[in-house]
């Protein structure tokens, strides 16, 4: 699969219309992380093989590719969704934001930090999922408290059983924001 | 997953003249001659349920027509004269956080709230929830040639049967309807509207929507090929109404009830219960209307005694499978609650 990734300006996305498209390769593009990038698929690639494969976004995980672990997170408009039951081809043109568009190593996200002072990392494989879930929560209500944090991350499946940590690292945040604001 | 072709359907009417066949036709099919199956083109809306059959090879249609981007199928508006319409793509996570809906049918988004995780609400369809197909194991099986997908034998009854129905469960296949939304639609009496190719529509009430495997064993509701669902109607609300939903399962997230309860009625000035409606979830083929129930509560006042009795009267009709008599005390503990639930909310 040729992976051309580039920026592109916006007269240059393809708009599906009641054309056919597939069963073979298309190119598409995606708005993902803020940018425009061209990529070859199939109809039946879904969002996290495109992201992963790709665009080699590789922070986006694929667990149990049913939709039932949630280590697939990604913002598809701001909203969480699981990124391995979606298809690329349903998503062009919409704003995709995934682990990679949150912050990185010299510019961490808020959760990110707070994830690591409060030990809510062992393996690590949910967390980038986890994250941007807790990161969407907080866009949306910076008032957190336990049931808040507890619903939002309801969808995730960590084997290392760091629920109680990513609470607490959640919690921790609401009330630095809350102090913060006076 | 195979590979195949895509396209955006125009309209409902456009999808519903493209579209070949159901998926539950296609899941059919494919237990048939594979070439017909192959052929399939069906109408995908959120695609949570389809892409996991296609994923599994339970399904494999040669195109999917998309509608999930078809304006006059989105959204929530009340009604001239009282009552809401749902249009068939409205998401779980858009109704869940919906004031009005909150307001007037709590059974109803209570009920919504607890179906499957924060991202699948965010993507789920109304319509695509009432039309997935049940979770049975054997069903789900590529391995199963089971009696639902056109085999000749039920795995169920001799085998693993323990998220299996305890009522209406003795007609050939013992699957539970899969929908938690369901459950409280059907207390809450909604409509279901559908547009077929030719433009023509109809309005389906909800007690017809549902298909018991007595009447038919392949499918689990009356929709015909080329015919998908528009919208959702609830019907007036009115300021006697209670209604309330519970569920038990193992999982708070991403799991389907193994009992779940839905009750609605309406109180008059003295306290007494008319139009009762007490349906059961994770109980039979369809959502469950426990008329045993209903006959104890509906011209009563409610307490604590004649919420007991209704929820014996209803588990003591129950025909249990060799693994999941344990269902029993669930729905009894259950329906007691939900009863008192919705007799004490506003």
């Amino acid at each position: 699969m040729s992976d051309k990734t580039h920026e592109t300006g916006t007269d240059q996305i393809i708009k599906p219309s009641a054309e056919i498209f597939g069963p073979g390769t298309i190119s598409m593009v995606l708005n993902v992380n803020g940018i425009l990038q061209s990529i070859e698929m199939e109809p039946r690639t879904t969002l996290a093989e495109a992201l992963r494969t790709s665009l080699k976004l590789t922070g986006t995980k694929v667990a149990c590719n049913h939709g039932a672990c949630s280590a697939c997170t990604v913002w598809l408009d701001d909203l969480p969704v699981a990124a391995c039951g979606i298809l690329a081809i349903e998503v062009v043109s919409r704003k995709i934001t995934t682990i990679e568009g949150l912050g990185d190593a010299d510019h961490l996200h808020p959760v990110q930090k707070s994830f690591i002072e409060h030990d809510a990392i062992q393996c690590g494989f949910c967390t980038p999922g986890m994250v941007m879930s807790c990161a969407a929560l907080l866009a949306r209500n910076p008032h957190l408290g336990v049931e808040e944090v507890e619903t939002a991350i309801s969808g995730h499946l960590c084997r290392c059983g760091t629920y109680p940590h990513v609470v607490q690292a959640m919690l921790s945040l609401s009330a630095e924001q809350e102090a913060d604001h006076g | 997953m195979e590979a195949f072709e895509w396209q955006q359907a125009a309209s409902p009417e456009n999808a519903a003249s493209l579209a070949t066949h159901t998926t539950t036709e296609a899941m059919l099919s494919a237990q048939g001659t594979r070439a017909a199956f192959t052929q399939a083109m069906l109408i995908k809306a959120g695609g949570v349920d389809l892409i996991g059959l296609m994923k599994d090879g339970l399904v494999s249609p040669v195109r999917l027509i998309d509608i999930n981007h078809l304006p006059e199928l989105q959204g929530i508006s009340e009604n001239a004269g009282g009552g809401f319409t749902i249009g068939a793509l409205t998401t779980l996570a858009q109704i869940a956080t919906h004031a009005g809906l909150m307001k007037h049918y709590p059974a109803f988004v209570q009920a919504v709230t607890t179906a499957a995780s924060p991202q699948i609400r965010n993507r789920a369809t109304l319509a695509g929830n009432l039309l997935q197909r049940p979770r049975c194991w054997y069903l789900r099986s590529a391995a199963h040639h089971c009696l639902r997908k056109g085999g000749e034998h039920c795995f169920a009854y001799a085998g693993d049967n323990r998220y299996h129905a305890i009522l209406a469960n003795h007609d050939g296949c013992a699957i539970v309807h899969p929908s938690t939304p369901a459950t409280a639609l059907l207390a809450l009496q909604a409509q279901i509207e559908s547009v077929s190719a030719n433009g023509v529509q109809r309005v389906i009430s909800i007690d017809d929507f549902f298909v018991l495997p007595s009447i038919d064993l392949h499918h689990e509701n009356v929709l015909r090929t080329g015919e998908l669902i528009t919208a959702i109607n609830l019907p007036a609300p009115h300021h006697t109404h209670r209604s309330a939903y519970l569920q038990l399962g193992e999982k708070t997230a991403f799991d389907w009830p193994l009992a779940a309860v839905a009750v609605f009625f309406a109180i008059d000035d003295k306290g007494i219960c008319q139009q009762t409606r007490i349906v059961l979830g994770g109980a039979a083929p369809t959502p469950w209307r426990a008329r045993e129930a209903e006959r104890i509560i509906e011209g009563s006042k409610i307490d604590q005694n004649n919420a007991r009795s209704a929820a014996e009267a209803a588990i003591a009709v129950a025909t249990p499978l060799s693994g999941n008599a344990y269902k029993l005390p669930l729905l009894c503990t259950l329906i007691n609650r939900t009863i008192m639930k919705a007799a004490t909310s506003e």
